[in-house]
């Protein structure tokens, strides 16, 4: 559905996107992950069309989108960041002028407007000015409107950025039904979201590109962050200290107290998983044990340490 | 061609959504029917040469109304849309620069056209009351309203020029009134040159609005200013669209 070889984006001396590269296929939901000015909008911008690049190039849907512009736009439907709407408009009014203009044939007009506003639960505002409506129902109006012309690719620039709790959830309930029907390219700083919602996550920093995979595998891949924790009630923390460090595939443990309970940190060494035999090194000491666990990483470790190179 | 008239359809309506506009259609009425009735006093005074229709179109009563309201329409054009970001939505739908140049061109040449077509009604009230022709010949009419949409064209123009330029609709509203104005008076340099057929005299002639105006008012088609007009219009809109290709470019 998309593909993207050596895309730079360049704004005088200063580098924005600098030579990506990567491919999204039909069904997917990809979520684009990246601080603050690490070149996600301006990746996003350039895919939908709005900015030419510096150099490199990209498809949608088969169609380049700078030579073939046109014909690629049709197939995106594109939510730029805080939802620029007319003000002046009424929701179905709006939604109707922009069906039209991205080609939705007048006698289909209607039926499609009423099921995006269906679909995005716009329906009891329909007749309101855009301009009176609250963050989550514009957020909801930027969504109906992209998805008017039933798009394969729907580009979303961070769209539940600025709502309420109970608003995001509703537009991720949105945009997990719309993966039926629609393949999506979304950004978010959010990182719960993105292992909700995408099926691939692209890490982006600096304008480049530092991870693409599943959010599983990159958890995976940094599996040896991943400690565990052992809790329990021993004579002497020190001494059984120095004694889960003889346990096979145990690397180092650390220990503080807890009351009388003595909680060790252990950190295992890569693909093993030692609590088997912590278990029954604590049966045969007669220890009482109130936790073995291992902590999953959160993606939010895996960002922390791809985008600042330093461990979380 | 479908995708054309709704962008034109859609910048119609919103010139009308906006407060703005009824403002300017409101005290445009109120100059323009001072003028009128200025010029029927004008009339009253005695027997002269001018006709009713030439009265209307060269005095200052229509001057300085004319000129003021190209920045008051254009202003918002682009500038409003880059302000608000809804640019970034217009222009990844499946549309034209070229279409939306022309389009929003289209719009604000339509709300000029809205705001004179009430004048015609003078004419026609005059005739009606008075019983005395308002213009010498019907090409007196021809020739005055041809000039004004010739005027609007290039004026018009402008306005979008300079609302394509920057973010701010004051801004634009400055350059723009500060263009119409510095070439209207231009043009004045022609009444300020002795009269008698010099070089500058003979250049100026070709953009003295007020000189084109007192010779169409009487119904003489020059085609000289008809292709002034036509030709730096085509100039200024070319003009507008690459600023406006460019100012997206590197946004």
């Amino acid at each position: 559905m998309i593909k993207v070889e050596k895309l730079t984006k360049r704004f005088g001396g200063f580098t924005a996107v600098n030579g990506i590269d990567f491919e999204v296929n039909k069904g997917e939901i990809v979520g684009f992950l990246g601080p603050n000015g690490a070149g996600k909008s301006t990746t996003m911008r350039m895919l939908s069309g709005f900015l030419p690049p510096t150099s490199g190039r990209a498809q949608v849907a088969n169609f380049d989108v700078f030579k073939d512009s046109l014909r690629a736009r049709e197939h995106i439907g594109y939510m730029p960041e805080n939802v620029p709407l007319y003000t002046d408009m009424r929701v179905n009014e709006f939604l109707r002028y922009r069906a039209a203009l991205k080609g939705v044939p007048s006698r289909r007009l209607k039926e499609r407007v009423g099921d995006v506003l269906e679909l995005c639960a716009l329906k009891d505002v329909e007749k309101k000015l855009i301009g009176q409506l609250s963050k989550g129902y514009r957020q909801r109006v930027g969504l109906a409107d992209a998805m008017s012309h039933e798009p394969d690719l729907l580009i979303l620039d961070e769209p539940t950025i600025g709502l309420d709790p109970n608003q995001i959830r509703l537009v991720r309930e949105l945009i997990r039904n719309l993966r039926r029907h629609h393949t999506i390219l979304l950004s978010t700083h959010i990182l719960p979201e993105v292992e909700m919602l995408c099926s691939r996550v692209i890490i982006i920093n600096r304008g480049r590109i530092e991870a693409l995979d599943t959010p599983q595998n990159l958890r995976a891949h940094l599996g040896q962050l991943g400690h565990i924790l052992f809790d329990a009630i021993v004579p002497d923390a020190r001494i059984a200290a120095s004694d889960l460090r003889l346990l096979e595939s145990v690397q180092s443990v650390s220990h503080r107290a807890d009351g009388e309970w003595t909680i060790f940190t252990i950190q295992a060494a890569p693909d093993h998983d030692p609590r088997e035999s912590l278990y029954r090194h604590a049966v045969e000491n007669k220890w009482r044990v109130r936790e073995i666990s291992r902590p999953p990483v959160s993606l939010e470790q895996v960002f922390a340490q791809v985008t600042s190179g330093e461990e979380a | 061609m479908r995708r054309f008239f709704i962008l034109l359809s859609r910048e119609i309506s919103s010139a009308f959504h906006q407060p703005l506009a009824y403002v300017v259609l409101f005290f445009f009425l109120i100059v323009t029917g001072f003028n009128f009735q200025a010029g029927v006093t004008l009339l009253n005074t005695g027997p002269g040469t001018v006709t009713m229709v030439q009265a209307f179109f060269n005095t200052v009563y229509f001057w300085f109304p004319f000129v003021l309201v190209f920045p008051l329409i254009t202003m918002r054009v682009f500038a409003e849309e880059a302000k608000m970001g809804t640019i970034e939505t217009l222009m990844t739908a499946p549309v034209r620069d070229t279409q939306v140049v022309f389009a929003k061109y289209g719009g604000c040449l339509f709300f000029y056209i809205i705001l004179w077509a009430p004048s015609l009604l003078y004419f026609v009230a005059f005739q009606k009351i008075t019983g005395v022709n308002a213009a010498g010949a019907v090409g007196s009419y021809t020739g005055a309203y041809a000039m004004l949409l010739l005027m609007g064209l290039l004026f018009t123009a402008i306005g979008c020029l300079a609302s394509a330029l920057t973010d701010n609709q004051i801004v634009a509203a400055i350059i723009s009134f500060a263009a119409i104005l510095g070439f209207f008076f231009l043009g004045l340099l022609s009444f300020l040159l002795p009269s008698t057929g010099t070089f500058l005299r003979e250049l100026t002639y070709y953009f003295s609005p007020v000189e084109h105006m007192v010779d169409f008012s009487q119904g003489l088609f020059d085609t000289r200013p008809i292709v002034f007009y036509v030709s730096s219009t085509l100039l200024v809109l070319f003009a507008t669209f690459h600023i406006f290709q460019y100012r997206r470019w590197k946004s």
